[in-house]
C-alpha cells in the first residue's frame, strides 16, 4: 500500500468510499460487499481500499447525525481541536483525513471514488470540483466512452470556495451520482451500474500506470452557477412544488419562460432568468433542508490537453 | 366525467336526511367526553359494536383526512398543510371535514416517526393504558388521536378518515381496506375506481388477523387507506400530489351523494388480498444478503409464479419464488420496510360484493 518515491506519477493509493451519506444504500452496499470480497477492486498495478466513510448514519439509514459529512472536510473542520465533544461527523472528517490525507499533502492518497445515490434523475452524474483538474477529466471522458448511458459531468467549485468535499482530501477524486433512487431503497439496476462505473474508473487508473498516454479532446461539462430555491413562506413552509414539466428533466435545457413551479393554488411560476440554462438534483430529497429545488447550471465545452503516460512505468 | 355518468339515473332525495340528523358533539380538542368511556375494558364488546355499524345506513357527516402519519410522506403532510389554510376545496355541503397532520413531531423533523410507528400502535395495549411518563411520543399522541377522532369502535367516533400515505413502490393509485365485510366502503371504492379509469387504482386488503395491524385511521367507523407511490421519502413530486388529490376528492363527492340519498346498486369489487410477508436473505449478522431482482423491481400487483427470480445477490445468484402458486406482489421494495423485514408481500386476488346502498334506507 505504501507509495514510493520512484513511482510517484503512478496511482498506488486508491479508495473507493459508500456510505458518506447513510441513507444512499448503493454505495454503502458495494462498499460493505467489498469489505468482504476485496478482489473485485484489484487490478495489476494497484488495489482500491473500500471504506465505509458514515458508520454511524448507515447504522440508522439516515443521511447524518450532527452535520453532512461531505461538506466537513474544509480547514476549519479539519483542525478543530474539539474533537471528544464535537460533532460526530466532524471527528469522522478528521479521521478520514487521518487515513487518507492529510489533505492538501505530498501523503494523500492519489484517488477517492466517493459513492453517492440521488433520487433525481441525473442517471450516472460524475462529480468533481473542476475541468482543470486533467487526470480526472481524462477518467470521466474513458468511464463516457466506455460505459453504457449517459454520465453528464458535473463540476461543483465555485471561484472562491474552499473544496469541502470527502474526495478533496485525495490528491485526485470523482464522486458517482447515480439515480433515480429512493433514500432508505436499494435497486439493482442502480447498484450495477454503479458497480460497472467504478470498474471502469479502476481500468483507467490501471491503464494509465501501465504507461498508457491519452490524447487530448474537447468535451461538454456542466458548471455550478448558484441554486434556485422553493417557494416558501416568510416562515419557511413550502407553498409549491417542482412542475410535472420540469420534474426528471436534469440536464436539460430550461428557457426563460419555461415552467419551474406549481403552487398549492393552482397557480404556476416561470423561470426568469435572461438565459438557458440546464438544472441539476431537481426535486433532491436531501436538499429541501436547505430549501434547494435544484441547481442552476452552464452548458461548457472544455478543451482538455493530453494526459502523459506516468514516469518509470512498468515495462 | 366518468363518476358523474356511472350516477346518472340514480335517484337524489336528501332534503330531509340532512335535517333528520344530529351531530353527536361538537369537536373540542379539550373534550373528555370524547374518550372511551369503558377505558376500553371490554374491547371485544366495542368490536362487536363497530362491526354492527358497519352495515348502518345513516349518513356521514364527520370526516377526517390524516396527512403526516408518517412524517416523511409528504403528499398528504403538504396537501393537509395547505387544506388547513385553505379548505375550499376539501369542503362538501352537509360534511365536516377536519384536515389534520397526525404526526407534527415526525412531520418537522422530516422522518417517519420519533419513536415507533405510529400506524402500528392503535391497539388496545397501547390505546387503554395510563401512560408512564417516558411514553413513546407516537403512543402519547395515540391517545390523543383516539380522544378527538374516536373513541375507537365507539359511537362517537368519526365517521370516515382518509389516511394519506406514499409509498417508494410502483403500487400507483391504492386504496386500503380493512375488512371485506363493510359494505359502504366497497361502494367507496368501487365508485373512486370508476372516477380514475383508464387510470388503474387496486385495493388492498388487509384483512388477515395475523397481518392486521393497528392502523391511525382505524379509530373511524370507515378507515380508509389511500398510498400513492412511487415517491421518495422527503420529496414531493407533481404527479403523486394530483393522483392523491384527486382520490380524496372522489372519496369526498361520493360521502356527498351517499348522504343526499343517491342509490348505489349492488356491485363487486377486485381486491388484493395480503396472504404474507417475504423478508429479504439475511446474513448472520441481520444484514440482507440481495436485492429485488430487477425483474421484479416495479412489477407491483403484476402476477409472480413458482420459480419467477425474486432476489439477486452481488455474486450474481438469483433466488427464486418458492411460493407454489401464482401471487400478486405489493410493496415491491419499500423503503421504510427494510427494518420491518419486508420486501415485499404477496397477495390473491378475491372478489369483493357489495348490497346496495342509500343513506335513507331504515
Ligand atoms: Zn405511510
Amino acid at each position: 500500500m505504501s507509495s514510493t518515491p520512484s513511482r510517484g506519477h503512478q496511482l498506488d493509493r486508491v479508495a473507493v468510499t459508500g456510505g458518506t451519506h447513510g441513507n444512499e444504500l448503493s454505495g454503502v452496499y458495494l462498499v460493505k460487499h467489498w469489505l468482504q470480497n476485496p478482489s473485485e477492486l484489484q487490478r495489476g498495478t494497484f488495489a482500491a481500499t473500500p471504506f465505509l466513510a458514515n458508520p454511524k448514519a448507515t447504522k440508522r439509514c439516515i443521511r447524518y447525525l450532527s452535520q453532512d459529512l461531505n461538506r466537513s472536510f474544509t480547514r476549519t473542520f479539519l483542525t478543530s481541536k474539539e474533537t471528544q465533544d464535537g460533532p460526530y461527523e466532524v471527528r469522522q472528517a478528521q479521521e478520514i483525513n487521518q487515513l487518507f490525507g492529510p489533505k492538501g499533502s505530498a501523503d494523500a492518497f492519489d484517488f477517492i471514488f466517493d459513492l453517492h445515490n440521488t433520487v433525481s434523475n441525473m442517471v450516472a452524474c460524475l462529480i468533481l470540483d473542476s475541468e482543470e483538474n486533467v487526470f480526472t477529466m481524462h477518467m470521466c471522458h474513458y468511464i463516457q466512452k466506455h460505459t453504457q448511458g449517459p454520465c453528464p459531468i458535473y463540476l461543483y467549485g465555485l471561484p472562491g470556495q474552499e473544496n469541502y468535499s470527502l474526495q478533496s482530501v485525495a490528491k485526485n477524486g470523482l464522486g458517482l451520482e447515480l439515480g433515480p433512487q429512493p433514500h432508505g431503497v436499494l435497486r439493482a439496476d442502480v447498484l450495477s451500474h454503479m458497480r460497472a462505473l467504478v470498474a471502469c474508473g479502476l481500468d483507467f487508473i490501471d491503464l494509465f500506470n501501465q504507461g498508457t498516454s491519452f490524447p487530448a479532446f474537447d468535451i461538454v461539462a456542466y458548471k455550478i452557477i448558484e441554486p434556485m430555491d422553493f417557494p416558501q413562506s416568510p416562515s419557511g413552509e413550502l407553498l409549491g412544488f417542482v412542475h410535472p414539466q420540469l420534474q426528471d428533466k436534469d440536464f436539460f435545457p430550461l428557457k426563460p419562460g419555461d415552467p419551474i413551479f406549481q403552487l398549492f393554488s393552482g397557480e404556476e411560476i416561470f423561470y426568469e432568468g435572461d438565459a438557458t440554462i440546464y438544472p441539476a438534483f431537481i426535486n433532491e430529497a436531501a436538499y429541501y433542508e436547505k430549501g434547494v429545488a435544484f441547481y442552476k447550471m452552464k452548458k461548457c465545452t472544455f478543451s482538455i490537453p493530453p494526459l502523459e503516460a506516468p514516469e518509470a512505468s512498468a515495462p | 366525467m366518468e363518476c358523474q355518468s356511472a350516477l346518472q339515473g340514480q335517484r337524489k332525495k336528501g332534503e330531509e336526511v340532512k335535517t333528520a340528523w344530529r351531530p353527536p358533539g361538537a369537536l373540542t380538542d379539550s373534550s373528555v367526553s370524547w374518550w372511551c368511556p369503558q377505558k376500553c375494558q371490554s374491547w371485544q364488546g366495542e368490536l362487536g359494536r363497530m362491526t354492527a355499524l358497519l352495515g348502518a345506513k345513516s349518513p356521514l357527516r364527520r370526516v377526517a383526512i390524516f396527512g403526516g402519519t408518517h412524517g416523511n410522506e409528504l403528499s398528504g403532510v403538504l396537501l393537509v398543510k395547505h387544506w388547513e389554510e385553505d379548505g375550499a376545496e376539501v369542503q362538501r355541503t352537509g360534511l365536516q371535514v377536519k384536515p389534520f397532520i397526525a404526526n407534527p413531531r415526525a412531520v418537522q423533523k422530516g422522518s417517519r416517526y420519533i419513536d415507533c410507528d405510529l400506524n402500528r400502535v392503535f391497539d388496545p395495549a397501547h390505546l387503554g393504558e395510563e401512560m408512564p411518563e417516558n411514553s413513546p411520543y407516537e403512543v402519547v399522541r395515540a391517545q390523543e388521536i383516539h380522544r378527538l377522532f374516536g373513541p375507537k369502535g365507539g359511537k362517537d367516533a368519526y365517521d370516515v378518515i382518509l389516511d394519506l400515505h406514499n409509498t417508494t413502490a410502483n403500487m400507483g393509485c391504492t386504496l386500503i381496506l380493512e375488512t371485506s365485510k363493510n359494505d359502504l366502503l366497497i361502494q367507496m371504492f368501487h365508485y373512486i375506481k370508476s372516477c380514475l379509469a383508464p387510470r388503474p387504482c387496486f385495493v388492498y386488503l388487509i384483512d388477515r388477523p395475523s397481518l392486521k395491524y393497528a392502523t391511525t385511521r382505524s379509530v373511524a367507523k370507515h378507515p380508509v387507506g389511500v398510498e400513492v407511490g412511487p415517491q421518495p421519502q422527503g420529496v414531493l413530486r407533481a404527479d403523486i400530489l394530483d393522483q392523491m388529490r384527486r382520490i380524496v376528492g372522489h372519496a369526498l363527492d361520493f360521502i356527498q351523494y351517499f348522504n343526499e340519498g343517491r342509490e348505489f346498486p349492488a356491485c363487486s369489487l377486485e381486491v388484493y388480498r395480503v396472504m404474507e410477508k417475504v423478508d429479504y436473505p439475511r446474513k448472520e449478522n441481520g444484514e440482507i444478503a440481495a436485492v429485488i431482482h430487477p425483474s421484479l423491481q416495479d412489477q407491483d400487483w403484476k402476477p409472480l409464479n413458482p420459480g419467477d427470480p425474486v432476489f439477486l445477490t452481488l455474486d450474481g445468484k438469483t433466488i427464486p419464488f418458492d411460493g407454489d402458486s401464482t401471487v400478486y406482489p405489493v410493496f415491491v421494495n419499500e423503503a421504510a420496510y427494510y427494518e420491518k423485514g419486508e420486501a415485499f408481500a404477496t397477495t390473491l386476488k378475491v372478489t369483493l360484493t357489495a348490497r346496495s346502498l342509500n343513506s335513507s334506507s331504515p
